[in-house]
C-alpha cells in the first residue's frame, strides 16, 4: 500500500534549496518517438509494417525480417513482471538522491521484454498496466503501475516524480474572472492544491460568480493584469517563490481574419493578452520555477497553457486570434526549451470552442468550464504534456497527427469558410 | 544453425607468456600507458623484439579516440595483422581464437594479444552514460543502477527459477578470495567470510557488495605464435583443443537465463574430443557469480538448474576439488575494464605453463576458459570458451 503524501512544511528560508538534478537524457534520435506519444499519456512501440513484430529498445530495422518500415504504435498496455530489483547505488546524480528505486523487467502483452519503473504497489511476479510518462529530464520512459487502482497510489514516491500533481501544490490560475479560471481554481482545490492563487484583473470591477469563488476553499485572490507588466511583475515579487503550477487560461478572443478588419487595434489586443501576456508571466514567473524543480513534495512542476485547437492549423473565422494563440504555442517550444535541466514541464492544453460569449454563434459540440478543468486536472495527474479536450479538438488532432498539412487545406479551403 | 561438425582444428599454433601488469584502484594514466607497459613486459618475457612482432589485438574502453590502429603508430609497431576486439569479457577467448587462425594461415607469426584500461576517478559514470544506443534508450534511464541493476534482475529471476540461494553465490565468492589470497597484485585480498558476504549491505537486490566487481586500471596480455617459433625461443606452450564463439544466442528470451555456451556446448566438446570430467580447472567470466553458475550449466560441468548442488559438492579453490577461478577472478582482483575479459585467459596459460600467479593447481593439463561480455541492453550479448592443454597434457 502507497504511503500516503504528508502535507510538505513550510520551507526554512535559511536552507538551501535542493537544485534540479536529471534522470539521463541522451537518448537516440528513433526513441523520440516514444517520447512523443509518452507526451500525449499514449503507450506506442515500434512495430514493423511488413511482418508485425514488434520492437523494443527503439531501432532502424526490423530484427526479423530487416524491413525498414518500423512504425510507432499504440499498444495494449497489459504485462507481467517477470523480475525485479531495488536500486540502493546509482551512479546518476538524479537517482543517487532517491535511492532506493524499484525498477523490473516487464514481459509485455505487446510481445517485448521492457525494462520500467516499477510502481511501489505491484507485487512479485503480478500483472500490471503500463504507462508511458515523460521523466525530469523530458524523455519518455515506461512505468508499470498495479493492474488495479490501489489506495493513494498516485502518491507513490516514484510516480509523483512523473506526474504533476495538484496535491500538496501550489497553483496559479490567470483570468479567473471567467467562469473557465473559477471552474479551474474550484477542480484544482478539490485535487488537494494547497493554495490556489486566483488572478483578477481590475478587482474593483464586478464580476460573475465573484462569490462563489471565494467560498472555494483555498483560494485566495491575487490582483493581475496580463496586459500590465508591473502588475505581473508585483505579483511574482510576491508569490513568484511558491507557485508550483500556473495555468494560463486568459484568452482575447475575437471573430475575423485580416480583411475583417482595417486597422490592429484588434490584432493588438489579441497580441497583448494571447502573445504577451504568457511571455510577460514567463519572464516575471519563469525563473523562479526553474530553480525550484527539485523542491520536494510541492516542486515546481508544470505551466499550463490553454490554447484554442486552431492555434496549430489557422481557422480564419477566428483567423487573427489563431495566429496570436499560434505565437503563445511558439513560444512554449521556447519555454520548453528554457525549462529543460529544471524538471518543469511545459503542458499545451488544445481545447475545441469554449461555451463562452465571443464563441457563442458556434454550433455544437463546445466544452464547457467544467469540462475543461476537469480535463487539465486530470492530465496533470497523469503527468501529460499534451491535454486535448473536447470532441471538435479530439477529431482535429486525429486528423493534425494523420497529416498537418492536409488539416491546413481543409481548414482555408472554401468549405472550412 | 549451430556450428559445423567439420571445423579445422588449431594445430601449429600455440598461446604464451602469460601477463599481468598490478591492477590500480584508480589511475591517471591512460589506457595506452596500461597497455604500453603490457606489450614492454611481453616482449621482455618473450625474449623478443617489439619489431619482432607482426601481429595484434587490442581490446580496451577507455581508449577513446584511439583504436588498435591508433596503438600501432603510438606504440612504434609495423604489423601485418591488426584487431580491435571491443568485446569486453569475451576479448579473451576471441582474440586468441583470432590471432590462432592468423598464425595458422601464416598471415602473421607472432601476435600481441592485448588488453588494458584505465581507471580514473569518473570515468566509470562516463562509460555506463554512453555504453551503447540500446542501453541508453531502454536500460540506463530506469534507476541508472548499471551492470549491478541488469545483473540483479537475471539474478532474481534465476533464483526463483532455479532454488539457488544467495549462499551459493557466497561459496564462489569466499573460494575466489581464498584463492585471491596467494596472488600478489589481487587489490581485494582481506580473507572473506561466508558471515562477511551474507551480512553486506544491498547495492541492488538481491546482489550485495561481495557479488560486484571493483572497477580498477590494469593490463593484461599473452602471445600467440607457431609452435616452432615458440619452442625457438624456448617458452612454454599451451595447445588450444576448441574454442567457440557466438553472439547475440537465445534472442528471444525474455529474459537471460542462459548464454551462447548452451547453443554450442556440443561443438565446444567434441572438436576437443574430451569429456567436461577431464579438465582441472575452469576460468569463468565472473562479472557476478550468478554468471559463473551460468557458464558451468551452459558448458556441460553440470546439468541447467543444477549449478547450486554443484557449487554445494564442491571446494571450488585452488587446492581442492573443482578449482574455479584460481587467481580469484575478477570479484577479488578487480575488474580492469576490458582486461578483465583476458583475467581468466592470462591465469589459465599461468597454471597451464606452471607460472601462476598465485596458487598452482596440482598436476593442472587441461583447462577451460569461458568469456561473457557486453550488456548492450538487458543481457551479456557475447560468449565464448576455449580448451587449453599444456605440454603434459
Amino acid at each position: 500500500m502507497t504511503e500516503p503524501l504528508k502535507k510538505p512544511p513550510r520551507k526554512d528560508p535559511q536552507k538551501r534549496t535542493v537544485s534540479p538534478t536529471l534522470p539521463p537524457a541522451s537518448r537516440s534520435r528513433k526513441a523520440l518517438g516514444f517520447l512523443v506519444a509518452a507526451a500525449e499519456g499514449r503507450f506506442a512501440l515500434q512495430q514493423c509494417d511488413d511482418c508485425q513484430t514488434v520492437c523494443h529498445p527503439p531501432r532502424e530495422a526490423c530484427p526479423k525480417c530487416l524491413s525498414m518500415d518500423l512504425v510507432w504504435r499504440d499498444m495494449p498496455t497489459g504485462g507481467e513482471l517477470i523480475a525485479e530489483t531495488m536500486i540502493r547505488t546509482s551512479t546518476n546524480t538524479y537517482f543517487r538522491e532517491r535511492t532506493p528505486w524499484r525498477t523490473g523487467t516487464v514481459k509485455l502483452d505487446a510481445g517485448v521484454t521492457v525494462m520500467a519503473h516499477i510502481h511501489g504497489d505491484v507485487k512479485q511476479g503480478a500483472r500490471v498496466r503500463m504507462i508511458a510518462r515523460t521523466d525530469k529530464s523530458g524523455k519518455g520512459v515506461m512505468m508499470a503501475l498495479p493492474e488495479q487502482e490501489t489506495d493513494k497510489m498516485a502518491d507513490d514516491r516514484q510516480l509523483r516524480e512523473l506526474t504533476c500533481d495538484p496535491k500538496h501544490r501550489r497553483v496559479l490560475v490567470t483570468d479567473c474572472r471567467t467562469a473557465s479560471g473559477q471552474a479551474l481554481a474550484k477542480a484544482l482545490s478539490e485535487a488537494g492544491a494547497s493554495i490556489v492563487f486566483a488572478g483578477i484583473s481590475e478587482a474593483w470591477r464586478p464580476y460573475q460568480g465573484a462569490a462563489s469563488l471565494t467560498a472555494v476553499p483555498n483560494v485566495e485572490i491575487v490582483p493581475l493584469d496580463l496586459t500590465d507588466t508591473t502588475s505581473v511583475k508585483e505579483l511574482a515579487g510576491e508569490i513568484g517563490g511558491k507557485v508550483d503550477i500556473l495555468v494560463n487560461n486568459a484568452e482575447y478572443v475575437r471573430p475575423g481574419g485580416a480583411l475583417d478588419r482595417d486597422d490592429v487595434v484588434t490584432a493588438r489586443d489579441e497580441m497583448e493578452v494571447n502573445y504577451f501576456g504568457p511571455l510577460r508571466l514567463m519572464q516575471a514567473f519563469g525563473a523562479a520555477m526553474r530553480s525550484r524543480g527539485a523542491d520536494g513534495v510541492n516542486s515546481a512542476c508544470a505551466w499550463v497553457q490553454i490554447s484554442s485547437v486552431y492555434a496549430l492549423a489557422n481557422w480564419p473565422v477566428f483567423g487573427c486570434t489563431s495566429a496570436s494563440q499560434a505565437a503563445a504555442v511558439s513560444l512554449g517550444q521556447s519555454l520548453r526549451g528554457e525549462l529543460a535541466g529544471s524538471g518543469v514541464k511545459v503542458v499545451n492544453v488544445f481545447s475545441g470552442p469554449l461555451e463562452e460569449d465571443w464563441r457563442q454563434p458556434l454550433p455544437p459540440p463546445k466544452v464547457t468550464p467544467q469540462v475543461l478543468a476537469r480535463n487539465i486536472v486530470g492530465g496533470l495527474q497523469q503527468g501529460l504534456e499534451e491535454i486535448v479536450v473536447g470532441d471538435v479538438a479530439k477529431d482535429f488532432m486525429r486528423r493534425f497527427r494523420e497529416d498537418p498539412r492536409v488539416v491546413e487545406r481543409e481548414l482555408t479551403g472554401i468549405e472550412g469558410i | 544453425m549451430a556450428g559445423s561438425a567439420s571445423r579445422a582444428n588449431y594445430d601449429g599454433a600455440v598461446a604464451a607468456v602469460p601477463v599481468t601488469i598490478a591492477y590500480e584502484r584508480y589511475s591517471h594514466e591512460t589506457a595506452h600507458w596500461w597497455i604500453a607497459r603490457a606489450l614492454g613486459e611481453l616482449a621482455r618475457k618473450a625474449g623478443i623484439k617489439p619489431a619482432d612482432i607482426d601481429g595484434m589485438t587490442v581490446s580496451s574502453f577507455t581508449l577513446h579516440p584511439d583504436t588498435a590502429v591508433g596503438l600501432t603508430q603510438h606504440l612504434g609497431l609495423t604489423l601485418r595483422w591488426l584487431d580491435h576486439i571491443p568485446m569486453g569479457g569475451a576479448s579473451g577467448i576471441v582474440a586468441l581464437r583470432r590471432a590462432a587462425r592468423a598464425v595458422q594461415s601464416g598471415d602473421a607469426s607472432i601476435v600481441a594479444c592485448l588488453a588494458g584500461d584505465t581507471n580514473h576517478v569518473d570515468s566509470f559514470r562516463r562509460m555506463l552514460t554512453s555504453f551503447s544506443r540500446f542501453a541508453q534508450d531502454g536500460s540506463y534511464p530506469y534507476g541508472s543502477g548499471g551492470p549491478n541493476a541488469t545483473f540483479a534482475l537475471l539474478t532474481d529471476r534465476y533464483m526463483r527459477d532455479y532454488g539457488v540461494k544467495r549462499e551459493d553465490f557466497g561459496k564462489i565468492c569466499v573460494a575466489q578470495r581464498d584463492n585471491a589470497l596467494a596472488v600478489p597484485h589481487a587489490l581485494m585480498k582481506k580473507p572473506l567470510t561466508l558471515d562477511d558476504y551474507m551480512t553486506a549491505r544491498a547495492v541492488s537486490d538481491p546482489i550485495h557488495l561481495f557479488d560486484c566487481v571493483m572497477p580498477c586500471a590494469g593490463a593484461e596480455a599473452f602471445l600467440v605464435t607457431t609452435v616452432e617459433i615458440a619452442k625457438d625461443l624456448g617458452l612454454k606452450q599451451v595447445r588450444i583443443l576448441s574454442t567457440i564463439e557466438r553472439h547475440n544466442a537465445y534472442p528471444d528470451d525474455p529474459i537471460q537465463l542462459r548464454g551462447g555456451w548452451a547453443l554450442d556446448g556440443h561443438e565446444f566438446w567434441s572438436m576437443a574430443g574430451i569429456s567436461p570430467d577431464r579438465v582441472d580447472f575452469l576460468q569463468t567470466y565472473d562479472d557476478y557469480p550468478v554468471i559463473c553458475m551460468m557458464q558451468m550449466e551452459d558448458l556441460g560441468f553440470c546439468e541447467k538448474g543444477e549449478s547450486a548442488e554443484f557449487v554445494r559438492a564442491n571446494s571450488l579453490t585452488a587446492d581442492g576439488s573443482f578449482p574455479h577461478n584460481t587467481s580469484g577472478g575478477q570479484l577479488s582482483v578487480g575488474q580492469a575494464g576490458a582486461a578483465g575479459g583476458f583475467l581468466g585467459m592470462v591465469e589459465a596459460l599461468g597454471q597451464l605453463t606452471g607460472s601462476a600467479a598465485g596458487q598452482q593447481v596440482e598436476n593442472a593439463k587441461i583447462g577451460v576458459v569461458s568469456g561473457f561480455g557486453m550488456v548492450n541492453y538487458d543481457r551479456g550479448i557475447c560468449s565464448g570458451a576455449a580448451i587449453l592443454a599444456g605440454e603434459d597434457a
